[in-house]
C-alpha cells in the first residue's frame, strides 16, 4: 500500500454507467456552501476570544493610564500564575475529557505540606515534597475515575473535601510561617531581571504543556481520548493510562502551584480555602472562556493562558477603573456564559 | 373499556430520505382495519421506517399519510397517539423506576382534583389484566422486568390508552420461544377486538402464520402487498431480495493453498457465540452473511479484541495470540473497522491526519514520542490521495467530510498500518455509490496483494460479489459454508433457518 501513483484500481471517482444528474450536482453545490459556512463559523469560535482579548485590553489603555505599563501588566500575569499553571495542566485533563474540580484543595494541601516539611525537615524538602503530593493526589482522582469508574466530576468533588480536611489537620486549622529569607521565599518574593519568578514559571509552564499537546504522541492520544474514547481504545490505545497521566500532571501542577503561593506569602495555611475554591473556579474558567470544549477533543494550553489572562484583566482593570467588585464578578460571569455559549451554537450547527 | 372499532389507513407515495440514501422510496400501502398487517424485508428494506412514519415517530420527506381517510401530518409520537396510534418500539422505553401500573397509565391516571386517585386506578388495572388475560404484578418496578414483561407493559399502556392501531417493530427479537407464543395469543385477541396490529418482523414463519396481510419492501420500494395466504417462506424471501442485483463482481481466484493467516478455533461468548471456528488464508475475501442479531457483528468485534470471549483460540500466521483489548489485536496484525463509523471509528473534531496516523503514531514520531508533522503529513496526503478522499488534504476537519470519504479515511488508518487481516463490518453503510464502488476495488485490490480479509455486510449483494467464501451465520453460530459464487437465494435461506442445515 506504499505506491503513490494515482491507481485505477481506486481512482475512478463514479461508477461506469451512473451518470450523475443535475439534482446530485446541487446537493453537493449545496452540501459545499453548507461546509463553507460551517467552517466560517467555526473560525469565529476559533479566533473570536483573540479579537476581544485584544478589544479589551485596547479598552482598558485607553481608560486608564496605568493599565498598559510594564510594571502592571507583569503583577498582572503574577497575580494570576498560580491560577494560570493549574487551568494550563486542567486543560490537558479537560482535553481528554475528564474534568477536575480539586485543584484548589490539591493546591491548598500542597502549600500546607511544604510550609510543613520547609519548617520540620529543612528548606529543601518542601520542593519534591510539594510536587509528589500534588502528583500523588491526581493519582487518587486518575484511579478512582479510570478503576473505579466514578464520574470525574464527583470523584473530585469528594477528594477535594479530603483532601482540604488533611489540610486544616496539618495545620490545626491555623498558618504555619516558614523560614524567612530562605531559599524557600526566594521563589516568591524575588526577581529575575525584573520580572517575578511565578511569572517565568507559568511562562515555562504554559509553553512547555503547549508543546507537549502540539507535538508530541501524547498529547494526540489526549485529543483522540477526548474526541471519541470507543475509538481511540480501538485504535490500540490504553485509554485509562492516558487519562491517569492527565490527572497526575494537573495534581503535580497544582502542587507546583501551591509552592509558590507558600513562597510567595512565606506560609501555609489552610485558610485559604477560600481561594482554593476560586483557584479551581477560576482555571476551568479559564479554559472554557479561552475556547477549549469542556466536553474533550478541542482545545489549547494558549487558550488557557489568554482566558485566564483575561478575567485577570477585568479584575485589574475595573480595579484601576474603581468599578465595585461586584461588578467584576457580574462581567466575568456574564463573559464565561458569552464564551461557552458561542462555542455550543457553533458546535450545533 | 369500549370496543374500539378501527378504519383503514392509507400511505401514498411515502418517501424518506436519509444523507442521500433512499429509505423509502415511493411506497404506497393500504391496511385494513382489524386485521394484522406484516412489513417485510431485509435489513435496510426500509419496514421499520415504514411503521415509524406510522406511528409518528418519523416525519416523511414526501407522500401522504391516511388516517380514516382524513390526511395527517403528525410530528411526534404523541399526535399519533391521540389518533389512537400506539407504537412498541425495538428498543422499549418505559419508565424504569416507576411501577408497572404507574407505566401503564402514566399521563391518563384517573384525577380528582388533581391528584391521583390511586384504589381506581389500581380496580382498573386488574380488570385491564382480566379482559386480555394477563398475568403481570402491577407493583414492581419495570426496569427489574424481563423483556417480555416489558413489552407487556407497553401494550397494556397501548390498549389502556385506547389505541386501535398498535405498531410492533421486531416485537419478537429478544423473547423466548414461549414467551413468543404468549405474544402472538395477545396480538390475537387484540385483533379479536377490532383493533389494527401493524406487525414489522424478519421473521417469516411467525408472519406467514399470524398475519392476514403481508407487504414485502426492497432496499426502500414497495414490492408488493399480498394476503399472507398467498406467500410462502420462499415466495418472501425471493421478494425481500429479488433478482441479485448488479453488485459489481470480481474474480475469485482459489486461495486453496495460500497460508492461513486467521486460524479461530472454538470461540465462545456465553449467549453471543457458540463454538466458532474458522479460517482465512492470505488473499482470502471471506464474507459473513446472517441476520441482524446472528452474531456477525458480535463475531468481529471478538476476533478484533474489542469484546472480551469465555473459551477459544485466536492464531495468526500460525502462532497463538492471546487477544485481550485492541491493542493485542492490532500487535497480531490485525485491523478492524467498526460498524458505527461516528460511534467507534472517527476521531470528528481532529484532522484527517490525526484520524489516519492515530493508530500508529511511532511511525511518524521520533523515538522519544516527539511528532515529526511534517512527514505526517506527506504520509498522510499520499494515502489520502491513492483512496481519492475528497478533500484529500490532511489538515481538514473530519466532521466536515461526506460519508462515504469519512469511510475511506477509516480504511486510510488501517492501511497505514499494512495489516495480515483486515476485518471490515459493514465497510459501505451509509455511503454514496460511487465511494462503495472505491472501496469495493480497494477491498479487491488489497486482498490481491495478499491480505486477509473478513468482511460482514447486510447486503448480500455486495457480500457476493466480493467475498471468496461465504459464511452464514444464525443463533451465534456459524451454520452454513458456501464457496464463491453461491446462489442468493440460498444464502438468504440459510440466513433465515430455511432448508437444509438449519439449527435454529
Amino acid at each position: 500500500m506504499t505506491s503513490q501513483s494515482s491507481d485505477p484500481v481506486t481512482g475512478g471517482p463514479a461508477v461506469a454507467g451512473e451518470p450523475v444528474s443535475a439534482d446530485e450536482a446541487n446537493a453537493a453545490v449545496v452540501a459545499r456552501r453548507l461546509s463553507q459556512r460551517r467552517i466560517r463559523a467555526q473560525h469565529v469560535r476559533d479566533y473570536g476570544i483573540v479579537v476581544f482579548a485584544i478589544a479589551l485590553f485596547i479598552y482598558f489603555s485607553v481608560a486608564s493610564p496605568a493599565f498598559a505599563t510594564g510594571q502592571n501588566l507583569l503583577n498582572l500575569v503574577n497575580q494570576n500564575a498560580t491560577v494560570g499553571i493549574a487551568g494550563c495542566a486542567v486543560t490537558l485533563t479537560i482535553i481528554a475529557g475528564n474534568f477536575d474540580l480539586s485543584l484548589g484543595a490539591i493546591f491548598v494541601l500542597s502549600e500546607v505540606l511544604a510550609a510543613y516539611v520547609a519548617v520540620h525537615w529543612g528548606v529543601w524538602w518542601a520542593f519534591p515534597v510539594a510536587l509528589v503530593a500534588g502528583s500523588v493526589m491526581g493519582l487518587i482522582n486518575g484511579l478512582l475515575v479510570t478503576k473505579l469508574h466514578v464520574n470525574a466530576f464527583l470523584a473530585t468533588l469528594a477528594t477535594a473535601l479530603s483532601f482540604g480536611g488533611i489540610a486544616a489537620g496539618v495545620t490545626h486549622g491555623g498558618l504555619l510561617i516558614t523560614p524567612q529569607g530562605s531559599v524557600f521565599t526566594f521563589i516568591g518574593q524575588t526577581r529575575v531581571i525584573g520580572v517575578q519568578y511565578p511569572v517565568i514559571i507559568f511562562a515555562v509552564v504554559a509553553i512547555i504543556l503547549q508543546l507537549v499537546l502540539s507535538y508530541t504522541v501524547f498529547g494526540r492520544h489526549l485529543y483522540g481520548v477526548g474526541d471519541n474514547r470507543n475509538a481511540a481504545r480501538l485504535s490500540g490505545l490504553k485509554v485509562d493510562r492516558t487519562v491517569i497521566i492527565t490527572f497526575v500532571v494537573t495534581g503535580g501542577a497544582c502542587g507546583l502551584a501551591g509552592l509558590i503561593d507558600a513562597s510567595t506569602t512565606g506560609s501555609g495555611s489552610s485558610l485559604t480555602a477560600g481561594l482554593a475554591g476560586q483557584l479551581a473556579l477560576l482555571a476551568i474558567a479559564g479554559v472554557a472562556l479561552g475556547g477549549s470544549s469542556i466536553f474533550g477533543g478541542v482545545g489549547s494550553v494558549w487558550r488557557t493562558v489568554l482566558g485566564v489572562l483575561m478575567l485577570g484583566m477585568i479584575t485589574n482593570g475595573f480595579n484601576l477603573l474603581a468599578v465595585t467588585p461586584y461588578w467584576q464578578d457580574i462581567v466575568r460571569g456574564l463573559l464565561i456564559i458569552i464564551a461557552v455559549a458561542i462555542s455550543l451554537a457553533v458546535d450545533r450547527r | 373499556m369500549s370496543t374500539a372499532t378501527s378504519s383503514p389507513i392509507r400511505l401514498v407515495s411515502i418517501g424518506k430520505r436519509y444523507s442521500g440514501t433512499k429509505a423509502l422510496d415511493n411506497v404506497s400501502v393500504e391496511v385494513a382495519g382489524g386485521t394484522v398487517h406484516a412489513l417485510v424485508g431485509a435489513n435496510g428494506a426500509g419496514k421499520s421506517t415504514l411503521g415509524k412514519v406510522i406511528g409518528g415517530v418519523i416525519r416523511p420527506d414526501d407522500g401522504q399519510l391516511f388516517i380514516d381517510g382524513r390526511p395527517v401530518r403528525y410530528t411526534s409520537p404523541r399526535e399519533a397517539r391521540i389518533d389512537g396510534i400506539a407504537t412498541i418500539a425495538q428498543e422499549l422505553s418505559p419508565l424504569p423506576h416507576m411501577s408497572v401500573i404507574e407505566n401503564v397509565y402514566f399521563g391518563i391516571e384517573p384525577r380528582r382534583y388533581g391528584l391521583v386517585q390511586w384504589r381506581r386506578l389500581r380496580a382498573q388495572y386488574d380488570d385491564l389484566l382480566a379482559q386480555w388475560g394477563f398475568e403481570l404484578n402491577g407493583n414492581v418496578k419495570v426496569g427489574g422486568l424481563r423483556t417480555a414483561d416489558k413489552q407487556k407493559v407497553e401494550i397494556l399502556r397501548a390498549v389502556a390508552s385506547d389505541a386501535r392501531v398498535i405498531v410492533m417493530d421486531e416485537p419478537t427479537s429478544s423473547l423466548t420461544s414461549v414467551e413468543t407464543t404468549t405474544l402472538h395469543r395477545m396480538i390475537r385477541n387484540l385483533r379479536e377486538s377490532g383493533r389494527t396490529i401493524i406487525y414489522v418482523s424478519h421473521f417469516l414463519d411467525e408472519v406467514l402464520e399470524l398475519a392476514d396481510t403481508v407487504t414485502v419492501l426492497r432496499s426502500g420500494r414497495l414490492v408488493r402487498t399480498a394476503p399472507v395466504a398467498e406467500e410462502t417462506e420462499e415466495s418472501l424471501v425471493a421478494g425481500m431480495f429479488g433478482a441479485a442485483e448488479a453488485a459489481e463482481h470480481f474474480d475469485k481466484p482459489q486461495r486453496s493453498t495460500a497460508p492461513v493467516v486467521l486460524d479461530v478455533s472454538g470461540l465462545n461468548r456465553k449467549g453471543v457465540l457458540a463454538d466458532i471456528s474458522l479460517q482465512i488464508r492470505a488473499g482470502e475475501i471471506v464474507g459473513l452473511a446472517g441476520l441482524v442479531g446472528s452474531g456477525r457483528s458480535e463475531l468481529a468485534r471478538a476476533i478484533a479484541g474489542a469484546d472480551p470471549i469465555d473459551s477459544g483460540t485466536i492464531a495468526v500466521d500460525g502462532s497463538t495470540r492471546r487477544i485481550r483489548s485492541s491493542a493485542d489485536a492490532i500487535a497480531a496484525g490485525m485491523a478492524f473497522l467498526p460498524e458505527s463509523r461516528k460511534d467507534d471509528g472517527l476521531f470528528l473534531e481532529l484532522s484527517l491526519a490525526a484520524n489516519t496516523t492515530f493508530a500508529d503514531l511511532r511511525t511518524v514520531a521520533s523515538r522519544m514520542g516527539i511528532l515529526r508533522l511534517s512527514v505526517e503529513r506527506g504520509k498522510t496526503n499520499s494515502l489520502l490521495k491513492m483512496l481519492s478522499v475528497e478533500p484529500p488534504v490532511s489538515s481538514a476537519k473530519a466532521a466536515n467530510l461526506s460519508g462515504g470519504n469519512q469511510q475511506k479515511v477509516l480504511f486510510a488508518r488501517w492501511l497505514f498500518r499494512n495489516p495480515r487481516l483486515l476485518i471490515l463490518d459493514e465497510p459501505t453503510r451509509g455511503v454514496d455509490v460511487s465511494a462503495r464502488a472505491a472501496i469495493h476495488r480497494l477491498i479487491n485490490k488489497l486482498a490481491a496483494e495478499g491480505t486477509a480479509v473478513l468482511m460482514i455486510s447486510s447486503e448480500i449483494e455486495e457480500v457476493l460479489g466480493l467475498a471468496h467464501r461465504v459464511l452464514v451465520m444464525r443463533r451465534g453460530s456459524i451454520i452454513r459454508e458456501f464457496s464463491a459464487d453461491p446462489p442468493l437465494e440460498a444464502v438468504m435461506e440459510a440466513a433465515f433457518g430455511l432448508g437444509g442445515g438449519a439449527t435454529a
